[in-house]
């Protein structure tokens, strides 16, 4: 049942299957990430996909329901349930020096989802992957970096440097993920409402009432 | 008693249901046809879930796309796969979320969720997991949480497609006993023995509606004419 | 998967209120880091070890729910104290691991439920700007439920994988899951629509 969803309706309450689609990408997220579900180079390395989850959320849902979907995660986290990446979960992750990742997943989703709306419905691979790469590891690392610098009181260099081991695995991320979202946009058309769309839909409206 | 007058529904330009006319006012209906017919259109029709492109479907006289809140009210409906139906984490949760705007106490939500889930053969899973149910189960769980609003028609649409031999014939049994009007869209002719009324769908139009044994005749013809041999 | 890090108990920090806990946790971490002293630290972690003896955990509990942090312990202590000098080696990184303690003996003494409650609560006076706090509980379970249902799609599009020789392609696993979820989620909008959700 592929209805385009929500975007220009006067409603703001969110439909039922907008409801079902934040539910089910957050737990998606929570799958992605569980210990040795998947991991990246064959098994060498145990990155779990748990950022390409974020990444997939705001690529297919959306500004709105793929932050929001990484809100819900995080809230169910926050409450004690162990759904992030390794198993781990509860109020401490959120006073460790990685909170700020967490924080930066929810904007990163965020502007994800907002320049992929940009273009929508069409998903031009290099669009789709930069905004991977500015939402994903941009963003992410922009918020999560400083504040790992805090909270161990280093400097923001050394942070920065500290984080560079994850770059190849978030590239490769970056990589799969466009991939998938590409081939959900294509088989999926109108899952989402581009922005431009729905402005224009709003004009059109306004003209013709008046 | 549900009346569909003059119904015809496209998905974009796709007709899917063109010209239904039927009056549905009796206990048991059953619904067959071949995969992509329409049966699936059919049914949420009955609710207002699908609201038709032309014609109009009443509900006890409500009109499905002017009053679909009530509508539902009336229309209970259960699907194929129970792990969709189930909305929450528990099997008393589940059954409790149906009841959630009926402006009961919590004992008396207690007392029908306890109720209804005893009657259905699951009232030693109150605080169980949903997801450790056994398929069977979780179908009969699904059918506990439309049935405790007690609606006074139900619609499903394959409620045993996913289930093996035995689970299938519990939630036919339930099905049996129940003292709604019941309207069922299914690939298993077994279930609609000695029904009175069967409804054959092809290519977007119903095609035979009467007894079983006729429209299971008919329906089997349709499909052996369209084999290759 | 699903079993929380709750451990049941009657003491009385299982006992103490939700909101209360959540509160108290605030004050404490915040007067932590605005101290970030070695004395702070001390006197910190005599409290949570105090709140852990209470609530009817042992060290070796405590030592579990910081073990994540170890290898921030060990590269981070030798190198503050070194350009820093040891008393705000001690400081920084005393405060991250008290601080995380304090946060998990919460978690440990509090039933998931409880808290989710705390925040349909905080939420209550967001209902002036359209936050509908039932709803957002109904989003918290289902994403609950939801977990166990992906977490299946994943073992079966491992097997499928597998089944067509494509072991390495990472792509060739997430394309199911990720159109299975959402197949998945329009099956239970349509679910919740039936069952009146939007009416
Ligand atoms: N939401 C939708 N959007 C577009 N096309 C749809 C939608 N739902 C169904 N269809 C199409 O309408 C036709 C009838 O579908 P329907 O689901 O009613 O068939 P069905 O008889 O239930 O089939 P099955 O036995 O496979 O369940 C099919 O060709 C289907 O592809
Ligand atoms: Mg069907």
């Amino acid at each position: 049942m592929i209805q385009p969803s929500s975007g220009g309706r006067a409603s703001r309450r969110m439909s039922s299957r907008d409801l079902a689609l934040v539910a089910s990408f957050a737990a998606l997220i929570a799958v992605l990430g569980l210990p040795g579900s998947i991991t990246v180079f064959g098994s060498a390395a145990p990155i779990t996909l748990q950022s390409m989850g974020v990444m997939l959320a705001g690529s297919i849902l959306g500004w709105k329901r793929g932050a929001l979907s990484v809100v819900v995660l995080l809230v169910l986290v926050a409450a004690g349930l162990p759904l992030l990446a390794g198993g781990r979960g509860g109020l401490a992750v959120f006073f460790g020096p990685t909170a700020g990742y967490l924080i930066g997943f929810v904007l990163g989703a965020a502007v994800i989802g907002w320049l992929v709306q940009q273009r929508l419905p069409a998903y031009p691979l290099w669009w789709g992957g930069l905004a991977n790469v500015v939402g994903g590891i941009g963003v992410v690392y922009l918020v999560g970096i400083p504040v790992l610098a805090a909270a161990t009181s280093t400097s923001l260099w050394l942070a920065a440097t500290g984080s560079l081991v994850f770059l190849p695995g978030d590239a490769l991320k970056v990589v799969i993920a466009t991939a998938v979202a590409s081939a959900v946009h294509r088989g999926y058309p109108g899952i989402t409402a581009p922005t431009a769309a729905v402005k224009s839909d709003r004009a059109g409206e306004q003209a013709s009432a008046r | 008693m549900i009346q569909i007058q003059g119904v015809s529904h496209r998905y974009g330009d796709r007709e899917v249901l063109s010209g239904v006319d039927l009056s549905l006012g009796e206990d048991r209906i059953g619904v067959v046809g071949a995969n992509g017919s329409g049966k699936s259109t059919l049914a949420r029709l009955l609710n207002g879930l699908v609201v038709p492109t032309t014609g109009r479907v009443l509900v006890d006289g409500m009109d499905t796309a002017r009053d679909g809140a009530g509508v539902r009210r009336k229309v209970g409906f259960v699907f194929s796969d129970p792990d969709a139906q189930i909305v929450m984490p528990t099997v008393a949760e589940d059954v409790a979320f149906s009841l959630r705007r009926h402006g009961l106490g919590k004992a008396e939500v207690a007392d029908r969720v306890g109720g209804i889930l005893a009657r259905f053969g699951l009232g030693g899973h109150l605080d169980h997991p949903a997801h450790l149910l056994s398929s069977g189960q979780k179908q009969l769980l699904a059918l506990a949480s439309v049935l405790v609003t007690e609606p006074e028609i139900l619609v499903c649409d394959e409620p045993t497609t996913l289930l093996d031999l035995r689970n299938s014939r519990q939630v036919a049994d339930l099905l049996e006993g129940l003292t709604q009007q019941v309207i069922m869209v299914t690939h298993d002719l077994d279930l609609l023995a000695g029904w009175a009324r069967v409804l054959v769908v092809n290519e977007g139009q119903v095609v035979q509606d009467g007894p079983a044994e006729q429209s299971i005749g008919r329906y089997k013809a349709l499909m052996g004419a369209g084999r290759p041999c | 998967m699903l079993t929380s890090t709750f451990r049941p108990g009657a003491s009385l920090l299982h006992r103490s209120g939700a909101g209360a806990k959540l509160l108290g946790l605030l004050v404490f971490s915040t007067v932590l880091v605005a101290f970030q002293s070695p004395l702070a630290v001390l006197a910190g972690f005599a409290l949570v070890a105090g709140l852990y003896g209470l609530g009817g955990f042992g060290p070796r509990t405590l030592v579990a729910q910081v073990w994540p942090l170890r290898w921030f312990v060990l590269c981070l202590l030798p190198f503050q104290w070194w350009t820093a000098g040891w008393q705000v080696a001690v400081a920084v990184v005393g405060t991250l691991v008290v601080a995380v303690a304090g946060a998990a003996l919460v978690t440990l003494a509090t039933r998931v439920t409880d808290l989710l409650d705390v925040i349909a609560r905080v939420l209550e006076p967001a209902r002036a700007v359209g936050v509908d706090p039932e709803r957002v509980a109904l989003l918290l379970a289902l994403t609950i439920r939801a977990v166990p249902v992906i977490a299946g799609t994943l073992h079966e599009a491992r097997d499928a994988r597998r089944a067509r020789g494509l072991e390495r392609s990472t792509r060739a696993l997430v394309t199911p899951i990720v159109v299975r979820t959402i197949r998945h989620a329009d099956r239970v909008g349509e679910a919740l629509a039936a069952r009146g959700i939007d009416d």
